[in-house]
């Protein structure tokens, strides 16, 4: 069996965490009577993630090198707050409601102001050398209160109506026809950046899977492909949604329904967008090799000649920065800012990181874990939601899960060293 | 060896302190080119300390560092590799969590035409360079980590050759090898020696540096006791110098050594 795995070199992390995630859905769509496992309530589940999956990718960097971010949710907060501010009173003033620039710019605000109060945060923790659990946890304080600040608590409505679809909904669902383009796409690339990898490493005179191996990892990854794209694209529009659109159409109000699908939803395309471009500099970047090397081990770095602080500045501002793309998603799909969102956030981000198999000891973390963590996280929320438990029993449940889920790990790592 | 042309790297009057101690107290050493130099001293006698100053790990406090004679300025350890100073560490200074091939090229990656890491070629580069050093090792893509005392110890030395040193700082280069191992870092030693490459080679065994070594230094308390030929004195001299700080009359006495 171990043989078989290393033939096929899947990471056997990878497998538990997918067998993982397997035993809760179909464990809670037999508890739920077959109410999990619908295509409507995964719909839901994708977009419900999507927020904190986007963070998880940068909450891995942060770990890894040793350090925690315990300010995300409040800068969230805080650039949600702004984001809403700058496109409902801010550009207005200037060139007045929806403008179809306005969602650009707040986004881009989102995504700048983001980083740079990680930048701060970072500067702080690599130059003055402030420990980053005190840096962030005063951060924690400090951009939550500002977060009120910013409207003295009023909620901010309503937003840019090209704004919202970054939240998901029927506004931000890209339809049948767009989700298969995009699944055909990707599998596309999947197979030739594999091939393009088997070809470099023969090149080299390197050892390759055998081409069985090849054959069947692709096709799982293929599979998976396409069965995300059935999935979003069996959960129909609601009857009332269709009948508006078919009036607005012109259609005769005796014609019979067409049945549209949502297909993927906008905050999950973003999330696996970040996913990947995440994953690329991860594993990529001479940045990302920093970062690992810094959490390895942070005097042989800084010997090798590595600007280690301006390495760590940098991880914090990447994940300011991805705090900010994650309040647009938030209060997007909220269609409001308010000054509570995000709360919490930051310890669903650092569990999704560690159950993902981030080390808090440094220099162990996948990008690909801690989204799936995230999944894992939300699947637990909802799964518990949908059997109508009461929500302290559920903080309860996604607490013992965590320190289980990091308990196993443990052993895992003891066993395979 | 050459002491006709300038040496390759001339410390003068080098001090540093650390809280109020001087670990390093006004010392000069050099080295000419094909030449090794050991430099000896009990534990804390601020040897490694002198060579972290020319790696570029501390800042001298004062003094100043001349490298093929020219005046050379090292701040930081880019700066000294700049220069063709490379360092094996005590500690090797590996990152355990990445493979052979990112430690030996840590800080100094290769690069594809569109600024990606380049892991392919730079394996292959390690390749070749672990079987100089190592022709058994195969497991290039563990984790560090994983590998025994001399697969690491080879990785470390490995990082340090593959970059054309001209000089190369060995802090205690045996000191987790078995004999075998010992014997093939002394066999590269003296092959790096011919091909004119400098070496600073740091130890506290005697006998290592005697069988290596062209000349040596010797610190006490941070001060440069003296200096002498292997040829010229003997192994009993030598710990004279290293236990009582006492200098023979071959040996030529420096700032440290008592009457």
């Amino acid at each position: 069996m171990a043989d078989l795995f290393r033939k096929l070199e899947l990471d056997l992390r990878l497998i538990g965490m997918l067998a993982a995630l397997a035993i809760i859905w179909i464990g809670f769509d037999i508890f739920t009577g077959g109410g999990f496992l619908t295509p409507r309530n995964l719909w839901n589940l994708s977009v419900q993630s999507s927020s904190i999956a986007v963070m998880a990718t940068g909450m891995v960097l942060v770990i890894v090198t040793r350090n925690i971010d315990l300010s995300v949710g409040s800068i969230l907060g805080f650039t949600g707050m702004i984001v809403g501010v700058t496109q409902a009173v801010f550009l207005p003033h200037i060139w007045g409601f929806e403008n179809p620039l306005t969602w650009v710019v707040a986004v881009a605000v989102a995504i700048a102001l983001g980083a740079l109060i990680g930048a701060l945060e970072g500067m702080i923790v690599a130059y003055l050398g402030v420990s980053s659990f005190i840096v962030t946890l005063g951060g924690l304080l400090i951009w939550r209160g500002a977060a009120w600040w910013v409207t003295t608590g009023q909620t901010v409505a309503p937003l840019d109506k090209r704004f919202i679809p970054i939240g998901g909904g029927i506004e931000g669902s890209i339809g049948a026809t767009a989700s298969w383009a995009i699944g055909i796409v990707a599998v596309v690339l999947a197979l030739l950046v594999m091939q393009m990898v088997r070809r470099r490493r023969l090149g080299f005179g390197f050892t390759v899977r055998p081409l069985w191996a090849e054959v069947f990892v692709a096709a799982l990854i293929c599979a998976a492909i396409i069965g995300a794209v059935v999935v979003v694209n069996a959960y129909d529009l609601p009857v009332g949604v269709v009948r508006q659109m078919q009036a607005a159409a012109g259609a005769s109000p005796d014609a019979p329904l067409p049945e549209i699908a949502h297909g993927f939803a906008v905050p999950v395309l973003i999330a696996i967008a970040v996913g990947i471009v995440m994953t690329f500099i991860s594993d990529r970047t001479r940045f990302g090799r920093y970062v690992f090397a810094i959490g390895g081990n942070p005097e042989a770095a800084e010997l090798s000649g590595i600007n280690t602080r301006r390495v760590l500045t940098m991880v914090f501002a990447l994940m300011g920065g991805l705090a900010g793309l994650a309040a647009c998603i938030s209060t997007a799909r909220l269609q409001s800012a308010t000054n509570a969102t995000g709360t919490l956030d930051e310890l669903y981000t650092i569990a999704s990181a560690v159950i993902g198999g981030t080390s808090l000891a440094g220099g162990t973390g996948t990008i690909y874990g801690a989204m799936l963590g995230a999944v894992v996280m939300q699947s637990l929320q909802s799964g518990m939601v949908l059997l109508g438990l009461d929500a302290p029993l559920q903080n309860i449940v996604v607490g013992i899960v965590l320190v289980v889920a990091v308990w196993l790990d443990t052993i895992y790592r003891k066993h395979v060293r | 060896m050459d002491t006709t042309t300038s040496p390759l790297v001339d410390m003068r009057h080098v001090s540093i302190a650390f809280g109020g101690i001087k670990a390093v107290d006004d010392v000069s050493i050099n080295l000419y080119p094909g030449e090794v130099v050991g430099l000896l001293g009990h534990n804390g006698a601020g040897k490694s300390t002198l060579i972290k100053i020319l790696s570029g790990a501390y800042p001298a406090d004062s003094g100043e560092i001349f490298v093929n004679g020219e005046k050379a300025h090292i701040a930081r350890p880019a700066d000294a590799k700049a220069y063709g100073i490379e360092t094996i560490y005590q500690t090797l200074a590996l990152a355990d969590n990445v493979d052979a091939a990112a430690n030996i090229f840590l800080g100094r990656e290769i690069l594809t035409r569109w600024g990606t890491l380049d892991d392919a070629t730079m394996e292959s580069q390690t390749r070749k360079v672990m079987a100089r050093l190592n022709p058994h090792f195969q497991r290039f893509k563990e984790p560090v980590r994983a590998l025994s005392g001399g697969q690491r110890q080879s990785v470390a030395i490995a990082r340090a050759i593959h970059f054309d040193a001209r000089i190369l700082i060995m802090d205690e280069p045996t000191a987790a090898l078995g004999p075998a191992e010992t014997k093939q870092v002394g066999d590269l030693t003296l092959s790096l020696k011919a091909e004119g490459i400098g070496i600073f080679l740091i130890s506290h065994d005697i006998h290592d540096v005697f069988d290596l070594a062209d000349r040596v230094y010797v610190m006490k308390n941070g001060k440069l006791v003296g200096s002498a030929r292997v040829s010229d004195v003997t192994k009993d001299e030598v710990l004279g110098m290293i236990i009582l700080g006492k200098c023979p009359p071959a040996a030529i006495p420096g700032p440290g050594a008592v009457a």
